[in-house]
């Protein structure tokens, strides 16, 4: 394998706390190295240049039913944006439900080279994997909705934890995942039948049990089991006006989880979780509330879930909240239930400049990532595709390092929305090495990738190398020629193979799909009773049910010790 | 003014994007020869499929003699000139066309007007389904402009309608005005099942027979006559109802009384 020198970039790798230093990064055999012979290595000269990892995202919706679903239900999405093919690369479409090989060349031009897809329902894993086998150039994992699964609300209501985190790693077996997702715990399940929840104190129906012993129980199953990442969790009453209390209830059951010193619990897209106000008339920012609380506590991590003033399609678990949508928007609706799972729901959404909720949500992202003063909590995400595409990253990486691209933005949007933006009173600026925290290094530590996020000897070759001279550039003046660097990386290198130059795709690699082989030690027993659960409930017999090895093109499991 | 002729009778489809004033303006005959077009699977130049002639008259008008029912997009995204079609028309025609006028003296395809802005669509025979109609599932149809067709009209005429007028002589096929929310649509003759269906607004007049009546409008009162653009109101005396409820909506049908007798009972309501 050829070895690759990249000489004099300016190098910002937080992990190893890297700031900006001119240095040389040697790569050997898809791995990062101490030095490698230089006459013999491929040289990139990166003089003036941005070195970072390979950015990591954390919460992308790319593949599974619901995103193909979406891509059903909107023709007129892909006809505004059909890539025609290359000698190397596939045609697709989509806007912002991009086709997989799409999906996987536009992250890779931006520098890209790890995401995860955060929701897949068990039923779906398989057509879930199908896809990420799909998707080039990146590695993928995906987290299985465990939130309001039958079998863990069981064990839940009756307490036996040690059971329920046996069922949860013969989960991840089984689906092929990474992490547990909990969407709208509860509430889920009481969509079923027509209900939701409002509090984390509701009854779910059928179970005796409530939201928060859900979360609580989860997150110590997830310390039982030492998994890499915490849970992984989208709230419950999300996207309500006032639903910021709900969030803080929900923040401070999460405290007393022990924890072995890391987070135990991320909450997915903070910005729909933080809604003050009491209607949508008086629906206002509560970053303020939020971020105080989450300055002062450190059990958590975030992301933004940046709203994108654009033409997107909602897409979520959440099949209550996307309820709420259709009667807002009136556009067309999918609504699912899968089995005794989850649920799910589907609907294009335009985000408007001249609306003033819409300015209120975009303004609050913003808030949030500027308010909470450790970038480590807070990552850069549109929660793809709910909030907008992924490939507008660009333009929140300028809203973050600018305050005058932000005012720019704001100058634009509705009256009563700038009004009650809080933008105007901030005026912090992040720098660069604060971008590739939120960008990269604070995800791939939340996701307990230890081989990734950093340019550490021993990580994973994924470089990414932008056209920005830190040392010559005002970034926050000049954010234009910045965003315009971060939508086209000028390399991307991906297991130590240069994939993209000067935005272009030039070699096609699979990426890997990562899963957690947890070690328990007394298995699940797969009885009887599990089996006729199947045969009774299941629309799929139980052998079919289980991703077997063969499934995945390039396989790699990650081996997990658990507790217990 | 350009007159293409088309050199033999098409087997598949051909995409002709490029047959629209707009293109061809500025062009010799040479460059518009070498304009790209579709045939099934293959890039062809435009002077492989057609003959190409120019005479000196000035205007930006292209003339089709000849069957083009299996050429498609011609006149698509148009901003002004003329085109005029003397024979069969395919799918596509005027699609999202903001000026101009377009005239087929035969038969057109269907998606014709599909998503026009403005401008002056002209059939003197029958046309297809989905006329002035919205591209697969975009929420907006045609926004302005006016369509005139003589002979009938197929299914899902005027879906999603977001304004203009649609002019149909002779009848209309099921789900007329489909989802519309503004414009006017009249059909001189008689109209398919499913009329108005999830309307939200607009208007649509029927002088024949309305072959049903969705339980989800509700008659509102009776007019001697109604007004179809600046030019032409029709005559009635006409039943009006409102709906679609379903979709709380408030858009208006004018139904001839003569020539529906069987709503008579609903005048009971009145």
């Amino acid at each position: 394998m050829t070895e690759i020198i990249i000489k004099n970039g300016f190098v910002f790798d937080p992990i190893n706390k890297i700031n900006g230093e001119k240095m040389d990064i040697c790569i050997k055999n898809g791995k990062i190295v101490e030095s490698v012979n230089e006459h013999k290595a491929k040289k990139i000269d990166a003089t003036g240049l941005t070195v970072m990892p390979g950015g990591v995202d954390i919460h992308t919706h790319i593949a599974g039913g619901e995103v193909n679903t979406g891509r059903m239900v909107r023709p007129e999405d892909h006809i505004k944006d059909a890539v025609s093919k290359t000698a190397l690369t596939r045609s697709g479409s989509g806007y912002s439900i991009p086709s997989t090989f799409v999906t996987g060349y536009r992250y890779s031009k931006m520098g890209y080279t790890t995401v995860m897809n955060p929701s897949m329902a068990p039923l779906e894993a398989k057509h879930t994997h199908e896809e990420l086998n799909d998707i080039p150039l990146l590695d993928k994992a995906s987290y299985p909705l465990i939130g309001d699964w039958w079998f863990v609300l069981e064990y839940l209501q009756k307490g036996d934890l040690e059971s329920c985190a046996r069922h949860v790693a013969w989960m991840m077996d089984t689906t092929k995942g990474y992490a547990i997702k909990i969407v709208n715990p509860g509430g889920l399940e009481s969509w079923g039948f027509g209900k939701n929840v409002h509090t984390i104190d509701d009854q779910v129906p059928n179970f005796c049990i409530t939201p928060r012993e859900i979360m609580v129980g989860l997150a110590k199953v997830n310390t039982m089991l030492n998994l890499p990442h915490s849970i992984h969790l989208h709230t419950n009453n999300l996207g309500l006006p006032g639903n910021y209390l709900t969030t803080l209830d929900t923040m401070r059951a999460l405290e007393n989880v022990p924890n072995n010193g890391k987070p135990v619990a991320h909450i997915t897209h903070l910005q729909f979780s933080s809604f003050g106000g009491d209607g949508w008339g008086s629906m206002k920012s509560a970053a303020p509330e939020i971020s105080k609380y989450i300055n002062n506590h450190n059990h958590m991590t975030f992301d933004m879930g940046q709203v994108i003033f654009t033409d997107t399609t909602t897409m979520t678990a959440d099949g209550p909240f996307e309820y709420t949508l259709y009667q807002l928007s009136g556009h067309k609706w999918v609504n699912s239930d899968v089995e005794t799972e989850t649920s799910g729901g589907i609907i294009p959404f335009h985000y408007k400049k001249n609306n003033a909720v819409n300015t209120i949500q975009w303004s609050i992202a913003l808030e949030l990532a500027l308010m909470i003063e450790d970038p480590w909590k807070i990552m850069m995400t549109t929660d793809h595709p709910n909030g907008g595409p992924f490939f507008a990253y660009p333009k929140i990486i300028a809203w973050l390092i600018s305050n005058k691209a932000r005012m720019a933005t704001l100058k634009l949007c509705s009256k009563k929305g700038q009004k009650k933006s809080l933008l105007p009173t901030l005026n912090r600026e992040l720098s660069l090495y604060e971008l590739a925290i939120v960008t990269r290094a604070a995800q791939a530590k939340a996701l307990g990738l230890k081989n990734k996020g950093h340019l550490g000897v021993g990580a994973d070759a994924d470089v990414a190398i932008y056209n920005v001279n830190p040392e010559t550039t005002d970034i926050a003046n000049k954010y234009k020629g910045v965003r315009r660097a971060f939508r086209s990386a000028a390399y991307t290198i991906k297991d130590g193979k240069i994939v993209v130059k000067d935005g272009e795709v030039v070699e096609n690699v699979s990426g890997r799909t990562m899963w957690l082989d947890v070690h328990t030690t007394e298995k699940v027993k797969v009885d009887d009773d599990m089996r006729n659960r199947f045969k009774q409930y299941w629309t799929v017999e139980f052998d079919n049910y289980p991703v077997y090895d063969h499934y995945l093109k390039v396989p790699q499991a990650i081996a997990v010790k658990a507790s217990i | 003014m350009i007159t293409l002729t088309p050199l033999k009778q098409f087997k598949y489809p051909v995409y002709a994007e490029c047959i629209t004033p707009d293109v061809f303006q500025g062009k010799d005959i040479a460059e518009i020869a070498n304009l790209p077009v579709n045939e099934g699977n293959q890039v062809k130049n435009l002077s492989d499929l057609f003959k190409i002639e120019e005479d000196n008259a000035a205007t930006p008008t292209i003339t089709i003699n000849g069957d083009a029912s299996e050429v498609r997009r011609i006149g698509i995204g148009m901003k002004n000139g003329e085109i005029i079609i003397n024979g069969n028309v395919g799918m596509h025609l005027g699609e999202k066309m903001v000026g101009g006028k377009i005239t087929v003296n035969g038969n057109a395809g269907q998606w014709v007007g599909g998503g026009m802005k403005n401008g002056l669509i002209e059939i003197h025979g029958d046309a297809g389904d989905y006329l002035g109609s919205h591209y697969r599932g975009v929420s907006e149809g045609m926004k302005h402009g006016v369509i005139v067709v003589d002979g009938n009209v197929g299914s899902d005429s005027g879906c999603y309608l977001r304004g203009g007028v649609i002019k149909i002589k002779g009848n209309a096929g099921p789900f007329l005005g489909y989802h519309m929310s503004d414009g006017t649509i009249n059909v001189e003759k008689n109209a398919g099942p499913r009329l108005g269906a999830n309307m939200i607004g607009g208007k649509i007049v029927v002088g024949g027979l309305a072959e049903d009546m969705m339980p989800t409008f509700t008659i509102d009162t009776s007019k001697p006559k109604v007004k179809i653009d600046d030019t032409q109101s029709a005559q009635g005396p006409f039943y009006v109802f409102l709906g679609d409820l379903a979709e709380d909506g408030k858009g208006k049908l004018f139904i001839s009384k003569a020539n529906n007798p069987k709503l008579k009972f609903y005048e009971k309501y009145l």
